[in-house]
């Protein structure tokens, strides 16, 4: 990493085709049934993407990254959820104008809550501000007095299984296990028909793509040095003068604003919202698409998340037994064999020989970096 | 709140509260004992801590199975039997897990949780598939069934107070075999400085493998006595996951004392509050309350002083 570039030219071309890849063959081999499951999987890539800053180069492992992506859909959802309940749409309620999960628990009026989210401009800040700020208060809580590593972990566990019964709880306030559903329009545009899915598919696409831009902007910049070197020596960065607690709060919450992202994204794309992706199990999910991936690699993680999900999807309609089994070996060979994940695989094995074909005069192929950082080799 | 009891009901309930928040206490201890070996005194994450429970409580159903088609004059007793094989199972598919996975990663903390994940996966998909997904439940022996009248307005059911008496056992047993005995300090001086005691002839291998097999054991153990209670599932075992590591980090990692303490206050605290609130309120409160006390004090309420 002897560059300030943001970019080496094997990152670029990496960015470049998947780029490619989203935007012009998927949409293009698929059907939108399919392309609607894609963007479902690419939902989880957000968080994925967060999961590699957070995890793979600040060190900290939060195993609460569905509280944040539930924030961000419950955020969307319940938009999308006022504007289906316009005073016509529920006319057979016995209050109008309410969702119909409150009519069925016998609250008569919007909450306070509910209120400003009348407003897409409110909404949209709302999904960024609302995680952002929750993920401030954990970190700061947290790292200020030096809790890290398991404890984290444990903790932000906590969270997840808290927030999961609080919104099964409330179910007059939040749906309950049932979560948000039959959303149907965005400002009076209908998300349920299919051309409505391709435009929201290519958003999203978009909108992953700038977010791995920003990604890829922190890892270059010193902040990234900085996060890696923490992870490293955490001490030896305290001692020459950074604030190490401030550094750990930020990439947190930039994990949890792109988590939240990422859920909004899922209310409008699949068209509901609910606990169940909330909860541990998929926050661990959402780990486990990351570390096949591989955790120090931004494009690994969305190529992992994708793999990891369209796996999931066709084994377990076909072998629901397997499934499971698959899963849990995949995991446990990904963390004993491969602890960088399908990024460590490319890395280590199949670039160095693409990189010897394509230029066989050149000495030494530059190297990928990632796997020269994971190997505790001076980031130089 | 209060109003509409007299101070005499108030009491009973009282009582009875705090007794179903001693059942509730044996339980968490159960659970969180082999735990805080695994992970207070190991370091190990270990996710599929659960999954070892429910292991033992499918040999338990198993053993009473056994017992009633096969030995019914014996079925009184059966349950002595079915917890010495819950612990023998779960202790021995333990050190399997120890040699297999665990021992690779004893630097990496944080990857024991992500593969024992990955095992607790494996485990609850070969429940099902061997057990089937209903859940099952044991049939108690008579003696257990029924209720202790304490007075007129309190009672106590007798296979929660055999839970109680079972913990108590299990406790001192843990406590004289990890404090006492000359294992248990092979034990504590490979957890401080594996490469010392390594130099002073411990065999560290051995003593990892069969620390790590007797926590999950005593998951076994807890697991035999949760059958007592209520029905098992193969994915039972993850309801109590957070609980239980909660126990453990608020009692402070290291120390069987602070697990034992804060698992009486989570669950005097939450079978208290139950009584005033839903259950599911109940539960966030306590667990809120348990969480922003580890935000003040992050290393738990015993903590032990360590250099690091």
């Amino acid at each position: 990493m002897t560059d300030n570039r943001f970019f080496n030219r094997s990152e670029l071309i990496g960015i470049l085709v998947l780029a490619v890849f989203l935007v012009v063959v998927l949409p293009l081999t698929l059907d939108v049934f399919r392309l609607n499951l894609v963007a479902k999987y690419l939902t989880y890539a957000f968080v994925a993407l967060g999961l590699v800053i957070c995890w793979g180069y600040g060190g900290i492992l939060s195993l609460g990254q569905g509280v944040f992506f539930g924030l961000g859909g419950y955020c969307m959802a319940m938009f999308l959820k006022l504007e289906a309940s316009s005073v016509e749409n529920t006319k057979i309620q016995s209050t109008p104008g309410i969702p119909d999960f409150m009519d069925w628990n016998q609250i008569t009026s919007l909450p306070l809550f509910w209120k400003p989210f009348h407003s897409l401009t409110f909404t949209i800040a709302a999904i960024i501000l609302v995680p952002g700020i929750f993920a401030l208060i954990i970190g700061t809580a947290m790292f200020k007095r030096r809790v890290g590593g398991t404890y984290f972990a444990i903790i932000t566990q906590a969270v997840a299984a808290i927030l999961t019964i609080l919104i099964v709880g409330q179910q007059g306030y939040t749906g309950g296990i049932n979560g948000m559903t039959d959303l149907r329009t965005l400002k009076g545009w209908d998300i349920r028909p299919d051309h409505a899915k391709v435009v929201l598919y290519f958003f999203e696409v978009g909108c992953l793509l700038v977010c791995i831009m920003i990604a890829q902007f922190i890892r270059h910049s010193k902040l990234g040095r900085i996060l890696v070197a923490m992870r490293e020596k955490e001490d030896r960065v305290r001692f020459s003068g950074y604030s190490v607690a401030n550094f750990k709060i930020f990439a947190f919450c930039i994990a949890a604003v792109f988590a939240a992202i990422g859920g909004a994204m899922f209310a409008l794309n699949v068209g509901f919202m609910s606990p169940s992706f909330v909860g541990i199990v998929p926050s661990i999910e959402m780990v486990i698409y990351t570390a096949v991936g591989g955790r120090l690699s931004i494009l690994g993680a969305i190529y992992g998340t994708l793999l990891v999900n369209f796996a999931k999807t066709s084994l377990s309609e076909t072998f629901p037994e397997l499934w499971l089994f698959g899963l849990g070996g995949l995991f446990i060979a990904v963390v004993l064999a491969f602890p960088n994940g399908l990024a460590g695989i490319w890395g280590d094995y199949v670039q160095p020989r693409i990189d010897r074909l394509i230029s066989s005069r050149k000495p030494k192929p530059e190297g990928w970096t990632d796997s020269s950082v994971a190997d505790g080799a001076p980031a130089e | 709140m209060f109003g509409d009891y007299s101070l005499g009901d108030l009491g009973s309930i009282f009582v009875m509260q705090g007794f179903a928040g001693l059942i509730l206490f044996s339980v968490y201890v159960l659970m969180a004992l082999g735990l805080a070996i695994i992970f207070g005194q190991m370091g190990v994450i270990n996710m599929a801590h659960g999954e070892f429970m429910i292991l033992g409580a499918y040999v338990t159903w198993l053993t009473s199975n056994f017992f009633q088609s096969y030995l019914p004059s014996l079925f009184s007793g059966y349950f002595f039997l079915a917890m010495i094989l819950a612990f023998v199972a779960s202790g021995a598919l333990g050190m399997l897990v120890e040699w297999v996975l665990i021992r690779h990663l004893y630097k990496r903390p944080l990857d024991t949780l992500l593969a024992t994940w990955g095992l607790s996966l494996m485990l609850q998909q070969a429940y099902r598939s061997v057990f089937g997904a209903r859940e099952v439940g044991v049939e108690l022996p008579q003696w257990m069934l029924g209720s202790l009248h304490v007075t007129d307005s309190i009672e106590v059911p007798i296979n929660g107070v055999f839970v109680m008496c079972l913990t108590v056992l299990i406790t001192i047993g843990v406590a004289y075999v990890m404090y006492k005995s000359r294992w248990g300090r092979q034990v504590r001086a490979v957890v401080q400085s594996r490469i010392m005691a390594g130099a002073v002839g411990i065999n560290t291998e051995k003593v990892d493998r069969y620390t790590f097999g007797l926590g999950c054991g005593i998951a076994g153990v807890a697991g035999s006595a949760f059958t007592m209670i209520g029905s098992t599932g193969p994915t039972s075992g993850q309801l109590y996951i957070v609980d239980t590591f909660l126990v453990v980090v608020f009692g402070g990692a290291a120390s069987l004392l602070g697990t034992i303490a804060s698992a009486f206050s989570i669950s005097q605290t939450q079978s208290t509050l139950e009584f005033f609130m839903s259950g599911s309120m109940a539960k966030v409160l306590t667990l809120l309350a348990v969480v922003g006390i580890l935000m003040l004090r992050p290393q738990g309420l015993f903590a032990l002083k360590v250099r690091k």
